[in-house]
């Protein structure tokens, strides 16, 4: 007893070099880390805010009733509109949905409820998790390769077919998956009760288990729509039109799209073509906006 | 060139919003390629058709065509609008500068003029497709082979591209066509070549250096086949659009009287070309050439 | 098995009636089920057969070791050395790693280890959003806004066209892939190990950086290697803001070209199909490719590591 007391007698009021504890260095470091950590994550932030501010002081004079339905110009910038890059933008989504909805839903399901787990199995999903990273300028590419050259008597060429194509095949990986984690949440109780009644795998499908993946699978499909629709290297490999005298009638039509006449606009040094390519870029970041919040009001819903 | 048919197409299709026209922006040499290939229907050119290379492909191919003079250009020499030692150029100095034994010789602004500073000289140019290419290339460094200098030259077929890398490079020095410059005035600087500045006067009399006549060159087949084609360039060349349309694309309209025979030639569906095989009109000049042809 | 003979009377009949006609519709659809699956693999075969059928045609007229070791490209010359046009997309995605790596790694840390559940549910899809705005937009901020804030500001001889701007934004731009993977990995670290070292006297920060950041060390590769493959891979940026004529050893204020905006360069010329120029973009569209698939293929084994550690 006496010697503990002594030991503590010494310690007190000064500290032995072995246990430096170097308080005071440490949390300020603590106090200093917090405040990077916190910058770091707003700097990201930050910056997109400056670009929507830079964006919106560039192009919101611009915007009118008249600029979203008057026709593009590439020579007469004061009397420019987008009206025909709104349309095939349009028409894209349109064509995009109806080709990669059903196929990437059908992918998923396979994946989720059929599939064995057999070597084929697990190559198709390595190959679905490989092509979502493939860069989309290489679906392009392929693109031009198949649907422009190869199949151009049945697409059309350079028609808003081939651009629907070209996109669902890119974002059919996103759908795939969101499918997949939708399906997968969905408790097994549901199937093992449905086979218990005596009804088919497909049967239990279409009636329990899509519906009820179908929120999950709608935010990831939406939001795969969206990165369709704000895409510009695919369409302009495969030849959406920087110019065109009409909107896009039918499927098989040429088309043109809002990144495109974007990129268009960015490409000419006077700054009329600058403050149009703004305006441009307001309105689709409206659309995304929008677009996005569905999807983020469905997906907070579907995790209650 | 491709700024005056942007602009006839945008024009023609608000009267007539069922045509469809599309314009496409190759080279001139691209464009003859296509057109002497029966799949192009009007071919826009900064340069007359080629008697040697191209005139026989369009026969072989049976394509027979107008040619149309529509406006003249000045091609321009330009430097950054902040550069203030450069005001004026000769055209031997800028053959020193352009032919291809320049390659990575001829680098700094001292070795063109001695008094000019030892910065640095980035050039850009159009690619070789273009008809402003093989024009400046005729002109300023008239060799055999029919190059100049590539390998260090910002080369690119838009010339948006060459005007955002002039605007936007201190010790740029650049050429293409009078109507991006004059879209530009504020980020660019044109030099006098020879002693002259590209204005539309000069350009228009001839006193600018390279100065050169702008082309459409029309199948008669495709507007035999197809009237909207007849119907677009009657609206093209008409006496009401054809300056509006130039003036618009900033280009240079041609004199009255030239621009009459050029319309002459077309009324009369007169084919062929006016030029010989070394690039000169002929009987002197163009519009000699025109009215002999009638 | 409470069957009363009331009750199940119509059941049977129904099943005995359709049962033939079910078992046939449950055929059909698997069928097309799987045709749908299967669809990936054509896909993949599809890239693989487009890229491959016109660079051995290109091959045949541009011999693989010019492609692959001559710096000089210039096609209207007929070089065709592909190592530009590769150190511009290098310098680029660099630049991209040097902004992404710091900043995508310190929102992972934040998000997981500091902010509170109410602050994380809004910063969270407020990252996602850069990963959602589309690429011509941030090129064009890119070209109009950093180059010329750098030109005024920082670097007076920066010129209009460059990597650094380019690069800047691309980081920007993968900043979620990097901070989400790298989350994703911190997030798998087991509470033990920080309780551990919190038990031991450590401080938040050092439990952060020096027990679960080295702990998550193989996911936070994976979201590097993620990030830098996603900058390679991208398009517009680079062609809007970074240049259009191949730089070899070029410094970042300078403008030089990527192999995808090359890409973009040659298919807005009209280009006559068959033409070696034609060619030559699924040629670099095929070192393109493979690049990004080793890349992917090496995340892929990374994450799959940090999965299994824990």
């Amino acid at each position: 007893m006496a010697q503990t007391t002594k030991v503590r007698e010494e310690g007190a009021g000064q500290q032995r070099p072995e246990f430096k504890t170097a308080t005071g260095t440490r949390y300020a470091l603590d106090r200093l880390f917090t405040i990077v950590v916190t910058i770091a994550t707003l700097a990201g932030v930050a910056v997109l805010a400056i670009l929507l501010i830079d964006v919106f002081r560039d192009g919101a004079p611009r915007l009118s009733w008249e600029f979203i339905t008057n026709p593009p110009s590439q020579i007469f910038p004061e009397t420019a509109g987008i009206i025909r890059p709104l349309v095939g933008s349009l028409w894209l989504l349109g064509l995009t949905a109806l080709i990669s909805v059903p196929l990437g839903i059908g992918a998923a399901t396979y994946l989720e409820e059929y599939a064995e787990d057999t070597l084929f199995n697990r190559i198709t999903e390595i190959n679905i998790s490989n092509l979502a990273g493939v860069p989309s300028v290489i679906y392009g590419l392929l693109g031009l390769g198949i649907f422009v050259n190869l199949l151009g008597g049945l697409t059309g060429g350079q028609s808003a077919v081939t651009g629907a194509l070209t996109l669902s095949l890119l974002i059919l990986p996103v759908i795939i998956v969101a499918t997949r984690e939708a399906l997968r949440a969905v408790p097994n109780a549901v199937r093992e009760g449905g086979y218990a009644l005596g009804a088919t795998k497909w049967e239990i499908i279409r009636s329990h288990l899509l519906p009820m993946a179908l929120p999950g699978a709608l935010t990831g499909t939406i939001l795969a729509l969206s990165r369709a629709i704000g895409e510009a290297a695919p369409l302009l490999v495969v030849g959406a039109s920087l110019y065109l005298t009409y909107n896009t009638t039918n499927p098989f039509d040429r088309y043109m799209a809002l990144p495109i006449q974007i990129y268009d606009w960015i490409s000419r040094p006077q700054d009329e073509f600058r403050v149009l390519a703004a305006a441009s870029i307001i309105v689709i970041m409206v659309v995304l906006l929008l677009a996005n919040s569905v999807a983020i009001v469905l997906r907070n819903r579907f995790q209650k | 060139m491709q700024p005056i048919t942007q602009a006839a197409a945008e024009l023609f299709s608000e009267q007539n919003p069922d045509a469809r026209i599309s314009v496409g922006g190759a080279g001139t040499s691209d464009g003859f390629e296509a057109f002497c290939q029966g799949d192009t229907q009007i071919s826009d050119a900064s340069r007359p058709i080629d008697v040697a290379e191209e005139v026989p492909v369009c026969k072989e191919n049976g394509v027979e065509y107008i040619e149309i003079p529509v406006a003249y250009d000045g091609i321009s020499v330009v430097v950054n609008s902040q550069n203030d030692f450069a005001t004026d150029i000769t055209s031997e100095e800028l053959k020193a500068i352009w032919e291809p034994a320049a390659e990575d010789q001829v680098t700094q602004w001292s070795q063109v003029r001695s008094n000019w500073p030892d910065e640095e000289m980035s050039l850009y140019g159009p690619g070789t497709e273009s008809g402003t290419y093989e024009f400046f290339n005729e002109a300023i460094v008239g060799n055999e082979e029919e190059v100049s200098r590539q390998s260090d030259v910002e080369m690119s077929e838009d010339d948006n591209v060459l005007v955002q890398g002039v605007a936007g490079d201190q010790n740029a020095l650049g050429y293409f066509g009078y109507s991006y410059y004059e879209n530009n005035r504020d980020s660019l600087k044109a030099l006098e070549v020879d002693g002259v500045a590209p204005t539309e006067e000069t350009i228009r009399s001839g006193d600018y250096l390279l100065s050169r006549p702008l082309f459409i060159y029309v199948s008669t087949q495709a507007m035999e086949e197809n009237p909207a084609v007849q119907q677009f360039v009657d609206f093209y060349v008409s006496e009401e659009n054809l300056n509006r349309l130039v003036e618009a694309a900033k280009y240079v309209t041609l004199p009255d009287s030239l621009s009459q025979e050029s319309r002459a030639q077309y009324e009369d569906r007169t084919t062929g070309t006016v030029f010989t095989e070394e690039g000169e009109p002929k009987g002197g000049d163009l519009e000699t050439a025109l009215k002999q042809s009638q | 098995m409470a069957l009363e003979s009331g009750q199940t009377r119509s059941a049977p009949e129904d099943w005995r009636r359709n049962s033939r006609g079910r078992e046939l519709r449950e055929r059909i659809v698997k069928v097309v089920l799987t045709a749908c699956a299967y669809l990936s693999i054509l896909t993949t075969f599809g890239i693989v057969f487009v890229l491959l059928f016109e660079t051995i045609g290109f091959f045949r007229q541009v011999s693989i070791f010019e492609f692959l070791t001559s710096t000089e490209w210039a096609p209207p010359s007929g070089d065709f050395g592909i190592l530009p046009l590769v150190y511009g997309t290098l310098m680029a995605t660099m630049i991209a790693v040097i902004v992404a790596l710091p900043l995508g790694l310190l929102s992972a840390i934040y998000l997981s280890e500091y902010a509170s559940r109410g602050l994380r549910r809004y910063l969270k899809p407020a990252l996602e959003i850069l990963a959602g705005v589309p690429t011509v937009v941030y090129g064009y901020f890119a070209l109009t806004f950093i180059t010329p804030f750098l030109g005024n500001n920082v670097i007076p001889g920066i010129e209009s066209f460059n990597a650094l701007s380019a690069g800047l934004i691309m980081g920007v731009m993968i900043i979620p892939t990097v901070a989400s993977v790298s989350e994703d990995a911190i997030f798998a670290v087991p509470r033990s190990l920080r309780e551990g070292a919190y038990a031991l006297g450590a401080t938040k920060r050092e439990t952060a950086t020096k027990i679960v950041v080295p702990a998550a060390l193989s996911g936070i590769v994976a979201a590097v290697i993620l990030g830098v493959s996603r900058a390679i891979g991208e398009t517009m940026i680079v062609t809007i803001a970074m240049g259009a004529q191949a730089n070899w050893g070029g410094s970042p204020t300078e403008s030089m070209q990527a192999m995808t905006a090359y890409i973009v360069q040659v298919v807005g010329g009209e280009t006559p199909r068959g033409s070696v120029t034609y060619q030559s973009i699924f040629a670099v569209g095929s070192a393109l490719f493979v690049m990004t698939l080793i890349l992917n293929l090496v995340s892929y084994w990374f994450v799959r590591r940090f999965r299994e550690i824990y």
